[in-house]
């Protein structure tokens, strides 16, 4: 029983990482003031940019790791290209956001699975990185398995969380995000570029969303298929009204998700009978419920969320 | 500023206005809601790019493409509609400006607090800094904004009506300031209070849509000459002369305790009671417990202990639902987010609160014809001007969007009426309409809890007068007994023996 607990938390660090990294992106897209249901589309390709450069590199045999973290950069490159094509449409064309974001879910989908058959071909499989056990660390029993024993990509994300954090709260460009989503006619009258500061939120946001698509398909799944995201695009946006854009809350977000996802796998495994199909749903009712009860309160949030700014139009 | 003309969408903002400001100058930019003032300030700010004219600073041609630059030539301005960030503490408001604490990877807000210390006391405008801005009131986020400009260093300061929000001893001490500033500041003064106007300015040009129609040496003009003026008539303000009331107790607040939102004591063992036929004007500095009195009265913000009364019914911790069919009436704070919805048209704004009712809809289905007959009614009886009934209500002027809160709380006749700062920003004209108004309905035998920091309004209006101070009622007088003086000292927080 220890071991089958043990087990189902030691999967839950790596697999919620791309979700964290997904959530914290959308998270910084949100504070900003646009809001990019285009997530699962920018991770789609950064999963097939990912993955297509190591299997490049070594024909699905083994690679040097460089290539694995080129394709890391290259999916965060590809990232953030999407997230300024998504600020031209919805920052200076002032497009709706909601409509803009499932076409850029749509496209993005789209292209990698498009790209994939004509570059891949079909299912192949790369080596992708290996576990990295801390010294000492590791060793200890039980502790050492759930959160010292993960690919480095892993140690990474969660590193992230306390740079976030001091990013959004800390730095001027934090300030101008945070002021931007929330009242950017006051950030405006401040002397703050209001679209740059969008931009800037969207390209980084999106470059994460690429990076945790890369991490799928080169740390968690080690190979690309067109189902390989399969929604956790719009779970990371849930996520983000769910921790209510503040870091920490959305990593909690991420870990509860993920553990109920393992925990279901782990159940159906153990071949306890239970319709497999209500088990799949588990996680999903579980942000459903816990997002109609968790706190209402908009004072934290980015009130400006969703509107495009036009300094001459009067409200 | 020579020859400025911005056109908006159908309207003409500003039409071929030129002013000039001195060093050391102070101009009075007076006129009436939507007459163009604020707007021209937006040019000057680099807010709005002007269709015609330019702008001339030491006789140099000047262009702002962005507040940014205005800042860079020691402009600053203190606008009206407040801005600020809701969800920032102030401290991270002042330095969203405040360049010098803007390290690469890092705002420096420990000198941000130093700068706002020092500011604070050179002016005597205390602020918490470490606050959120949602947590405050009104008239202090109004201190904030002041604050935010000195600290961003203008030597030419633009005050989009400063005043308004602040109490009399702090207008007064606001004022002795700001001349003091002239040594070392030029100033551009909006207003529509023309004893600030005389008590600052040196100069007064004076707007009416979108045109300047007067400017001249504010000495050579009395006050009276100077609204004349401004609104094409003389304003004489009503007031209440009627004898005290003797009807039923209306409204009865009965030893209330109240949370604010920062989790403290609002209003402590608060109780108040008002007959029918009356107005109690409720004077006190804003955040002393006056938006948490309104909101507890109207249902939107719980009652820990204590009761409510309304015509006999206890209302305490009712929706807002119950407590309006209760027959209460209000005329909230927070105009544009409270009192109407801003992207609804005029229309559905004024049939808004009994739109479920027979009187508007049937089966559920509204009555297109109805709404529209009742809003072409209102928007007549109540001089509320506007281009039509289907435009937004949001785009209206501040004087006009009380107009229609007002036509809609007055025509569904509530037995009781709970009033906010009603006329807080409106200019004289639009004063003027609401005093006679509310007048009007306690001459109908309706109680009026009339909340405000204009100790004119309160004396000119009310029966009888009671002092908020920290969540409690500070003394109650009657009319004849008031005098500004004695209310000053009592909203100041010093106990009469």
């Amino acid at each position: 029983m220890v071991d089958i607990v043990v087990n189902m938390l030691s999967m839950c660090i790596p697999f919620s990482v791309a979700l964290l990294l997904a959530s914290i992106g959308e998270m910084f897209n949100q504070r900003a003031g646009v809001f990019n249901l285009g997530c699962e589309g920018v991770m789609a390709m950064g999963a097939f940019i990912g993955m297509l450069i190591p299997f490049a590199a070594g024909g699905g045999g083994p690679v040097s790791q460089w290539y694995n973290f080129l394709g890391f950069a290259a999916a965060a490159a590809v990232g953030a290209l999407l997230g300024l094509i998504f600020g031209v449409i919805t920052v200076t064309f002032r497009a709706p956001q909601g409509i803009a974001g499932i076409g850029l879910q749509m496209f993005g989908v789209g292209a990698a699975g498009t790209l994939f058959r004509h570059f891949v071909g079909g299912t192949q499989s790369i080596p992708g990185i290996p576990d990295i056990d801390i010294p000492l660390l590791s060793k200890i029993p039980l502790i050492g398995d759930i959160f010292f024993s993960h690919n480095v990509m892993a140690y990474l994300a969660y590193l992230f969380i306390p740079v976030a954090m001091y990013i959004l709260f800390k730095t001027p460009w934090g300030l101008r995000v945070r002021a931007a989503g929330t009242n950017p006619r006051a950030a405006d009258s401040m002397g703050i570029n209001v679209n740059r500061t969008r931009y800037e939120a969207l390209m980084l946001g999106s470059a994460l969303a690429g990076l945790a698509g890369a991490y799928l398909s080169i740390a968690q799944a080690k190979l690309f298929s067109d189902s390989l995201i399969s929604g956790r695009g719009f779970i990371a946006v849930a996520l983000v009204y769910f921790g209510h854009w503040h870091p920490l809350k959305v990593m909690g977000g991420a870990l509860l998700f993920t553990f109920a996802q393992t925990f279901q796998t782990v159940v159906q495994s153990m071949g306890i009978s239970f319709p497999y199909e209500l088990a799949v749903m588990l996680p999903y009712v579980l942000v459903i419920v816990v997002l109609s009860f968790t706190s209402k309160d908009q004072r934290m949030a980015p009130t400006a969320l969703g509107q495009p700014f036009n300094r001459e139009i009067r409200t | 500023m020579e020859h400025i003309t911005k056109r908006f969408p159908g309207v003409l903002a500003s039409d071929d206005i030129s002013i000039s400001v001195g060093e050391g100058e102070v101009l009075a930019l007076v006129g009436e809601n939507g007459a163009g003032k604020t707007t021209l300030m937006n040019i000057l700010m680099g807010l709005y790019q002007s269709d015609e004219g330019r702008i001339l600073i030491n006789d140099r041609e000047v262009h702002f493409r962005g507040p940014e630059d205005a800042f860079r030539a020691g402009l600053g301005m203190v606008h009206q509609t407040y801005m600020l960030v809701h969800n920032m503490t102030v401290l991270e408001n002042v330095a969203l400006g405040y360049k010098n604490a803007w390290k690469h990877v890092r705002v420096d807000l420990d000198a941000v607090r130093t700068r706002i210390e020092e500011i604070s006391t050179r002016y005597g405008l205390s602020v918490n800094p470490d606050a959120y801005v949602w947590q405050l009131s009104v008239g202090e986020q109004q201190r904030v904004e002041l604050v935010k400009t000195l600290c961003l260093g203008a030597r030419f300061l633009i005050l989009d009506e400063p005043t308004s929000a602040l109490t009399p001893q702090e207008t007064d001490e606001l004022i002795a300031l700001l001349k003091n500033m002239t040594k070392e500041l030029s100033i551009i003064f909006i207003s529509h209070k023309l004893q600030e106007v005389k008590a600052l300015s040196s100069k007064v040009t004076i707007l009416r849509h979108g045109k300047v129609v007067f400017s001249g040496n504010t000495d050579d003009y009395s006050s009276q000459e100077i609204a004349a003026k401004m609104t094409g008539h003389e304003i004489v303000l009503p007031k209440n002369r009627a004898s005290m009331p003797d009807g039923e107790e209306a409204l009865g607040i009965d030893g209330i305790t109240v949370m604010s939102d920062m989790g403290t004591k609002a209003l402590d063992n608060f109780s108040l009671s008002v007959r029918s036929g009356e107005i109690v004007g409720l004077a006190g500095v804003s955040g002393n417990g006056q938006r948490e009195l309104a909101e507890a009265i109207n249902g939107l913000r719980p009652v820990e202990s204590g009761r409510i009364v309304l015509l006999g019914k206890e209302i305490q911790n009712r929706s807002a639902h119950d407590v309006i069919q209760a027959g209460m009436g209000y005329i909230p704070e927070e105009r544009n987010t409270e009192g109407i919805v801003p992207s609804f048209s005029i229309m559905e704004n004024l049939a808004l609160k009994d739109i479920t009712t027979e009187k508007f809809s049937s089966h559920g289905i509204v009555k297109k014809d109805e709404e529209e007959k009742n809003a072409i009614r209102l928007v007549e009886g109540f001089d509320i001007r506007c281009p039509g009934i289907a435009t937004a209500a949001g785009t209206l002027s501040g004087g006009n969007i009380q107009k229609v809160i007002l036509a809609r709380e007055i025509d569904r006749k509530p037995e009781f009426l709970v009033a906010v700062y009603p006329t807080r920003g409106l200019d004289m004209g639009a004063v003027e309409f609401i005093h006679q108004r509310l007048l009007a309905i306690r001459e109908s035998g309706i109680g009026i809890l009339l909340i405000s920091e204009e100790l004119d309004e309160i004396m000119n209006l009310s029966d009888r007068i009671a002092v908020i101070y920290k969540g409690s009622v500070q003394k109650i007088l009657n009319r004849d007994e008031a005098t500004k003086e004695r209310l000053g000292i009592l909203m100041a927080g010093v106990k009469e023996e």
